[in-house]
């Protein structure tokens, strides 16, 4: 299983690392959220996968059993937890007006938000 | 100042999440002599399940479900465990937190009497660290005033 493991902890890798050349290079939050939100759940949740396999690539024992099953704890709770920070965060920042970025450096049609809107 | 959050995402995952996390902090504390863990990291994670509920859910909703006179109970509650196990080696003429005499009162050899004593102190920090960590959360998000902020 270790070739499977290598791949999948590769195509993790390079997720994360496209992540956090967004996070560096993007202009605003908002684009900054959306870069590393989506990347970095992805890409933990391969790598894990694949150190779980990994792991199980010596003998399938129990005890080694036991230690990729909590691996895959963990990647199932990152993969509940991190959608939903990157969401409340994003949504603290409309709530609290932060303005999009924009090409041109217009304002955004009807920014900012009325109270309805942002409840 | 933060109000109660009525997004239905972060109160689904919260309430996924919360009972998930206290079961890892409850497997913490009773696997802290085997293993890395033990008494003060496995209530920290108690204590971090009911501060994500706080930050979810709400002061009010969590001091409904988890009242200030529960928190001070079991506060108390912890401190009263450990200081027992101990007294209870110095009642049988040991030293203070010489768990093997307590096979006299346990069903147990004295081997088996000394991990019953260190997961019985285990599990008084473990309480103790988790309130105190809550009411210390709840004053320092308040300013002392624990009816309102957050």
């Amino acid at each position: 299983m270790a070739p499977v493991a290598v791949v999948l902890i590769s195509i993790g890798v390079f997720f994360m690392f496209s992540g956090t050349i967004g996070f560096l290079r993007f202009p605003d939050f908002f684009t900054r959220m959306h870069s590393t939100g989506k990347s970095d759940t992805l890409g933990i949740v391969l790598t894990l996968t694949g150190l779980a396999l990994y792991n199980l690539d010596h003998g399938l024992t129990l005890a080694s059993f036991l230690v990729s099953l909590k691996i895959m704890f963990i990647a199932i709770f990152w993969f509940a937890g991190s959608p939903t920070v990157t969401h409340a965060i994003t949504r603290a920042a409309f709530k609290s007006k932060i303005e999009p970025w924009t090409k041109d450096g217009r304002s955004v049609i009807d920014w900012p938000p009325d109270k309805e809107e942002t409840k | 100042m933060i109000q109660r959050t009525e997004n239905i995402i972060i109160r689904t995952i919260c309430r996924i999440l919360i009972p998930a996390i206290q079961l890892f902090g409850l497997y913490v504390i009773a696997h802290g002599h085997g293993s890395p863990g033990g008494g003060f990291q496995g209530g920290c994670i108690l204590a971090a399940s009911f501060i994500l509920m706080v930050i979810a859910l709400g002061l009010e909703e969590t001091k409904r479900r988890f009242t200030e006179k529960l928190n001070n109970i079991f506060s108390s509650l912890g401190v009263f465990v450990y200081a027992w196990t101990g007294w209870m080696c110095l009642l049988l003429g040991a030293n203070f937190l010489d768990y093997s005499v307590l096979s006299a009162i346990l069903p147990a050899d004295p081997i088996k009497a000394r991990y019953l004593g260190m997961f019985s102190i285990e599990v008084g920090v473990g309480i103790t660290v988790m309130a105190v960590m809550v009411s210390l959360f709840i004053d320092l998000v308040t300013g002392g005033k624990h009816g309102e902020g957050l």
